[in-house]
């Protein structure tokens, strides 16, 4: 039980010793191999890594010398599975079990990297770099993933031998509510997890609205629930200490003894470290009654998600935790006033929560002087989409679309162009070219049509359509409505059903005009943000690909050959040889011999029917002689 | 006061309200569809939306509260254009068949789709399913014409505390339906009708056995009787252009012998005719030790729900039958043997404000003669329908008086169409009969009066202190079951209705639009019409209804005798249905 | 209304019955306990038919119809049982921009199941996810715990025969 600043710091400094290697790069004549656990290395197999690590320093005598530690994300899942060997940081990309052998006989126990299976940029000629000094992580600022890959999530020692829960006992020996409401209004925290509402006021408002309130709650948002979004994830799989200590700080601002985290049930791995790390944080007495001897009490519970993704709008989350359908209720009266339970309620997402901590040990002005002018601190994008790097990164607000998608992500594979870059998931928009440059924080992205949201970031190519891609999102929007209002529940389904016209070639320049329409009056009429905010992905892309629509309705193509219906495949008579592949491959035997013999070629060319053709493009697929082209 | 400006016009209304209350205050209305005062304030139909200077969105008058300084704007085209969005949204996914529907008229959609000048067809795509359910005894759903308002899961959750019925699914397949689309019928469900005079369309209606109780006039075999329940007649005129809260009750009849009943009669008879067997019952009950507090049994929506939900008071309800079903009884035995008519001739026709009527009459136990002992059940919607079908100009009707024998009620028997209306009655007899009439018995007994969800009094009958409780409303009467269950609470009588209000609010009643129900208090209103009627007789203790005492004399003996039991009383049998 | 009784017979044990009204004794003083409660009897049952639901309402005292309510408005939970593996293809932005869509289709072509559906043999029950967060594995899908990524469409089968 950890009582006191003594007890904590003891535990810090014994804790420092074991995590020096990776933290300080200190030789100490032990190695420390840290293996991503997180759900994206976790798939790609890298627990079978672990304990065919495990076997082979075993067998090699190791011990003593080596530690395996399985960590959370490193954020460059698209190299994973990781797995990073200090002190030299030497960083192993796409590990797998085969290598195993010969990277413990070769570094772990005579001490030299094995450069072949480093990741590439970390090898120039005789130099190894650490993974800290590779372009994708020497621009990231991290705050919120600092522990992310570095610690054992699993292990509460390691969290407090990087300063953990030492912010929570400042609070609560040398702080006043007040105290922390100023120092988190200073520090211009927004919330990570949709319309950036200022931290510190929404604590404030809690704390103050409504007196003599018997009971009132702190609640953190881990639904996250924007496909193609995880930093949530990943700081529950890789640092899960830090959101317990930062909602006990908010359950002492407000006056909370009770706090709820609800987790989407789809992430099994932060579920689990997750629990294991609230059993850790009440063995230690750092969660439950007089937490450090002081008066404050708090204890925290789990509730899963049950797969609706409306459950990520507070209202609708508090109706969840509750036992109810998760439908959004009519605000006022705002959390704050009325929430879970109907009791005074904050409500903050992971990411929010990940930054609270530091800005308490490092000050108001720290987290400040970080960002722009409205937007401080740091933001975490999952990047992901048509792009090298796909991962976690984290960037000082204020830093341009171009600088994460190029320099951080390593840009577009294939050489292809980059078309678009869809923030904000499904009630964010997409971002053309033209404004790779502008500084990302919360109001620049919303003037621009787009908004933060949680920080999921997918870069499209020119090989996507991008009506295709606003019909998709409304898809999504309409899958997951609650059905609970008017516009929403009708009134999405019906510009699914236009768009999906559009993409079929069926619509007429009114059904666009009409489509628009409908947008604007789902905007201002929709109960909830979810509903308020769907139509943006396709005001988005009505905004700046405005010609890719008329190019669906007027000329009946789909520029990006996606949309099948306005897809004709054709063959290139003078690239065939003949063979016939596609013939064979051709489930409706639309393709045909005709007899027409190319230059320089010993068969006769084949043609498609474009009657009979179903569009399945296996055709395409089948042919090794780029013949086949669609559009 | 909080002070607002409303289109520019200063304007001041209390603290707490909403915006749709102070407009309505400054004489602007706002139009609504899903909500419903009290009970369904969820802000999810969007009709009632304006601006408000300063939000980023329009908001939702219903459910979003006043404070000072505010600035409203009620009609800008903004506002204008979105209500006419989203009709037509709700029209896209809507049977329109409205030439044929039941509610065309009287259908809240209709109405505002009417004023909003709407283009029905501009937004044409996938409709939910449409199927109905017509399972169950009293009324049907046919959801292709439900707008998803939850008006009436609210009058089941909340106002009944039943809740068989919920919104399912999600998204765009959100229907109201009982759990795995279960047949209403095979659920707890008690007939209540509360959903249907909730809801705002088509959605829901009673069964309409209109058909059935032409048939009869028409056909020369049959002996046609009807009799009309007192609260049909605080209600009826509503359909024919009176206010709320007028009474109809000379109209009534006189529409009913031009109908062609061979027999206009008055269950005002046979209400009195259940207090002479209640209060005895009651008394006899008292002393003998027999089992307390005892129950009212006239609420057929009120015996589904125990049977289902609180079996273990079975013993508790009396066993009288309700007065629709007494009138039939007596009128296939009594008025049979008297008239020397064959019972299997007579066809016994109620006029109710209720649906569960129409159940009530296949129970189990309830036929005298060896036939049912009422064959068609209508709601007070079916005797407008009739008298419309039929031409009757109502409103230039003369006030007629009820046939006899079975047309006579007193001031005691018309106010058990209000809640507590039948405890007053029963305690104008019991305080008489066991104190003897003396010139200060009492006949008010106010603190039972009221449409407050549960009233408790207590009377000193004949040195006996007397703990009485009235509930109505299903919710409420579970709440006051809950305590007596507990030990928390001890009553010796207690008065049940399964409606808030009582009849006058029942299932069957005329449906009055929720821009009226959330702002009057159509309860009350109608209940004034019972309480007048009242005053206003000179009979006013169910025992000196001549017509009752004549029953006995030459028929029935004693009240609780061995032939008036067998007449007049019923059983009941715990129920195990899906809940 | 079509009543909507699960097709497979309803087998649960009495030990199941036993572990259910223990969670729900459990759970008695937490409030808004009714996910926990579903979430923990689909471990048990592997899916809600209309027993274990009317069990869940006379255990907790509230409406069948609330309990169903619940059920039908989370996409976790499931009417009817699962097959004996369960292929979850995610569908979030990542993957659907990688082609995840043709790959459900392909599927679903070929085991003539639509999402959400078993096979009849009870082998194959095929479901759309949303965002598994392994984005940079996309397209990826699961077979009950297995993890298969960067796939395409010629896969499937390769993935289908596996379990074969």
């Amino acid at each position: 039980m950890i009582k006191s600043i003594a007890e904590l710091n003891a535990v810090k400094e014994s804790a420092a010793e074991v995590v020096k290697t990776r933290i300080n790069c200190e030789d100490t004549g032990v190695k420390d191999v840290l293996i991503c656990g997180g759900t994206g290395c976790d798939s790609s197999g890298s627990k079978k890594i672990v304990e065919c690590l495990k076997e082979e320093i075993a067998k090699a005598g190791l011990q003593s010398k080596v530690n395996v530690i399985t960590t959370g994300c490193f954020g460059l899942c698209a190299r994973g599975p990781i797995m990073i060997v200090y002190p030299e940081g030497s960083f192993y990309a796409h590990a797998s079990v085969d290598r195993i052998p010969e990277i413990v006989e070769e570094h772990l126990k005579n001490g030299n990297p094995v450069k072949k299976y480093l990741y590439e940029e970390t090898v120039d000629g005789d130099t190894i770099k650490s993974l800290n000094d590779t372009a994708f992580y020497a621009k990231q600022q991290r705050v919120a993933l600092r522990n992310c890959g570095v610690i054992d999530p699993e292990n509460i020692n390691e969290y407090i031998a990087r300063d953990g829960y030492q912010a929570l006992y400042k609070v609560l020996t040398s702080m006043s509510q007040d105290d922390v409401v100023n120092v988190m209004l200073a520090s211009g925290l927004r919330g990570r997890g949709g319309a950036g509402f200022p931290t510190g006021r929404k604590w404030q408002l809690a704390k103050d609205l409504v007196k003599d309130a018997d009971q009132k709650y702190v609640c953190c948002n881990a639904d996250e629930g924007d496909p193609g979004a995880f930093m949530d994830r990943s700081v529950l799989e890789g640092d899960p200490h830090a959101l317990i200590e930062a909602m006990a700080i908010a359950g002492y601002t407000i006056g909370a003894n009770q706090g709820y985290v609800y987790v989407r049930a789809e992430y099994p791995i932060a579920v689990r470290r997750l629990q294991k790390a609230i059993d850790q944080a009440e063995e230690q007495g750092l969660l439950g009654d007089n937490i450090f001897g002081t008066n404050f009490s708090f204890r925290l519970g789990l509730r899963l998600g049950a797969g609706a993704f409306v459950c990520g709008e507070e209202t609708a989350l508090m109706t969840s935790i509750e036992g109810n359908r998760g439908e959004p209720r009519p605000r006022p009266p705002f959390p704050a006033v009325k929430g879970l339970f109907d009791k005074p309620t904050v409500l903050n997402n992971v990411e929010t929560y990940a930054n609270v901590p530091q800005i308490i040990l490092n000050g108001a002005e720290w987290h400040a002087a970080m960002g722009t002018e409205k937007s401080k601190g740091t933001k975490v994008f999952a990047v992901g989409g048509k792009i090298n790097n796909t991962g976690l990164v984290e960037v000082p607000m204020g830093t341009s679309l171009r600088t994460v998608i190029y320099e951080i992500g390593g840009g577009i594979p294939n050489g292809k162009a980059f078309k678009a870059a869809q923030t904000g998931g499904p009630s964010g928009g997409c971002i053309p070219p033209e404004h790779l440059d502008i500084p990302i924080d919360y109001d620049n992205l919303i003037a621009i049509g787009s908004m933060m949201g949680s920080g999921g970031l997918i870069v499209m190519d020119e090989d996507n359509c991008m009506v295709d891609i606003a019909k998709f999102f409304l898809e999504f929007t309409v899958d997951e409505s609650c059905g609970k209002c008017t516009p929403c529940r009708i009134g999405t389904k019906r510009m699914y059903e236009m768009l999906d016209k559009i993409t079929k070639g069926k619509a007429t320049m009114e059904d666009l005009d009409k489509l628009e329409k409908l947008c604007y009056y789902i905007k201002d009429n929709a109960l909830c943000g979810l509903g308020q905010t769907a139509p943006n992905p396709v005001l988005s892309t009505l905004r700046y690909f405005k010609d890719e629509y008329i190019a669906h309705v007027q000329d009946k193509k789909c520029p990006a050959a996606v949309c099948k219906d306005l897809l004709q495949f054709s063959i290139i008579k003078d690239n065939c040889i003949g063979c016939g592949m596609c013939a064979k491959k051709c489930p409706a035997d639309a393709i045909t011999r005709t007899d027409y013999i190319a230059p320089g070629k010993k068969l006769a060319a084949f043609e498609i029917d474009p009657n009979k053709c179903v569009k399945c493009g296996a055709c395409m697929d089948g042919c090794k002689f780029k013949a086949i082209v669609k559009g | 006061m909080v002070n607002i400006k409303i289109n520019g016009i200063d304007c001041q209304a209390p603290e707490g309200s909403t915006i749709l209350e102070a407009c309505r205050l400054a004489g602007i209305r706002i139009p609504t569809l899903c909500y419903l005062k009290e009970i369904n304030a969820i802000g999810a139909c969007r009709i009632c939306v304006v601006e408000v200077k300063g939000a980023r969105s329009l908001v939702a008058a219903c459910v979003y509260p006043i404070n000072e300084g505010m600035e409203i704007f009620t009609a800008t085209p903004k506002v204008i254009e979105s209500r006419k969005t989203t009709l037509e949204l709700l029209l896209s996914n809507h049977n329109k068949s409205c030439l044929s529907c039941v509610r065309s008229g009287n259908c809240e959609l209709q109405t505002l789709c009417e004023e909003y000048g709407v283009d029905a067809t501009r937004f044409n795509g996938e409709m939910t399913r449409s199927d109905i359910d017509c399972s169950a005894a009293h009324m049907y759903r046919d959801n292709s014409k439900c707008i998803s308002c939850r008006r009436c899961v609210a009058a089941c959750a909340k106002t009944q505390g039943i809740g068989v019925i919920g919104a399912n699914e999600r998204g765009f397949a959100t229907e109201i339906t009982c759990a795995f689309d279960m047949a209403l019928a095979d659920t707890a469900c008690v007939s209540c009708g509360q959903c249907i005079t909730a809801c705002p369309v088509g959605a829901l209606s009673e069964k309409d056995d209109t058909q059935k109780v032409l048939d009869a006039i028409a056909d020369p075999e049959k002996y046609v009787v009807v009799q009309a329940a007192p609260a049909v007649r605080a209600s009826l005129g509503e359909a024919f252009g009176y206010p709320v809260g007028t009474n109809v009750e000379g109209k009534m009849v006189a529409a009913l012998r031009r109908l062609g009943f061979d027999k206009v009669f008055d269950t005002n008879f046979s209400a009195d005719l259940t207090i002479m067997e209640e209060a005895n019952e009651f008394i006899g009950r008292v002393q003998n030790g027999g089992v307390l507090p005892m129950i009212t049994s006239c609420s057929p929506g009120w015996i589904r729900y125990c049977e289902n939900y609180f079996p273990d008071f079975i013993p508790n309800l009396s066993s009288c039958k309700s007065p629709q079903q007494m009138f039939g009884a007596v009128t296939k035995t009594y008025f049979a043997e008297k008239n020397g008519i064959d019972p299997k001739n007579i066809v016994s026709v109620s006029v109710m404000p209720c649906t569960a009527k129409k159940f009530e009459l296949g129970r189990d136990d309830q036929a005298a003669a060896g036939v049912p002992d009422v064959d068609i059940s209508i709601t007070t919607r079916e005797l407008a329908r009739l008298i419309k079908k039929a031409g009757i100009m109502f409103n230039q009707l003369p006030d007629e008086k009820c046939d006899s024998p079975l047309g006579t009620g007193t001031g005691a028997a018309v106010i058990f169409g209000a809640t507590g209306g039948v405890m007053e009655a029963a305690l104008r007899t019991a305080v008489w009969t066991l104190e003897g009439k003396k010139d200060g018995t009492p006949i008010e007994f106010t603190e039972v009066r009221g449409v407050e969800g549960i009233k408790e009094a207590t009377y000193n009958v004949a040195g006996m202190e007397v703990k009485v409780a009235i509930a109505s409303g299903l919710a409420n009467a579970k709440a006051l079951l809950k305590k007596v269950q507990a030990g928390e609470a001890n009553y010796h009588f207690i008065e049940i209705m399964g409606c808030p209000g009582g009849c006058v609010n029942g299932g069957g009643q005329i449906i009055q639009p929720a821009e009226v129900r959330n702002f009057t208090d159509i309860r009350a209103d109608r209940a004034k019409v019972l309480y007048s009627i009242d005053e206003a007789n000179t009979l006013r203790f169910s025992h000196e209804n001549p017509d009752v005492k004549a029953l006995y004399d030459e028929f029935l003996g004693e009240p609780n005798s061995h032939k008036a039991h067998e007449i007049l009383h019923t059983s009941y049998k715990a129920q195990k249905l899906s809940k | 209304m079509a009543f909507k009784k699960c097709a497979v017979p309803f087998a649960g044990t009495a030990e199941q019955e036993a572990q259910l009204k223990a969670v729900i004794a459990d759970h008695k003083d937490d409030r808004g306990a009714l996910m926990p409660v579903l979430q923990k009897a689909q471990e048990i049952y592997g899916y809600l038919p209309i027993e274990v639901q009317t069990m869940i309402a006379e255990g907790m005292d509230i409406p069948l119809e609330k309990v169903y309510g619940v059920v039908t408005f989370y996409a976790q939970f499931s009417l009817n049982p699962k097959g004996k593996y369960r292929i979850s293809v995610c569908l979030g932005t990542a993957c659907y921009v990688k082609g995840s869509g043709d790959i459900f289709n392909k599927f679903s072509e070929i085991l003539g199941i639509k999402g959400g559906e078993i096979t009849p043999d009870g082998k194959f029950s095929l479901d759309a996810c949303r965002c598994i967060g392994a984005c940079g594995l996309a397209p990826v899908l699961t077979v009950n715990e297995d993890v298969y990524g960067n796939l395409t469409v010629d896969d499937v089968e390769k993935i289908l025969a596996k379990y074969e």
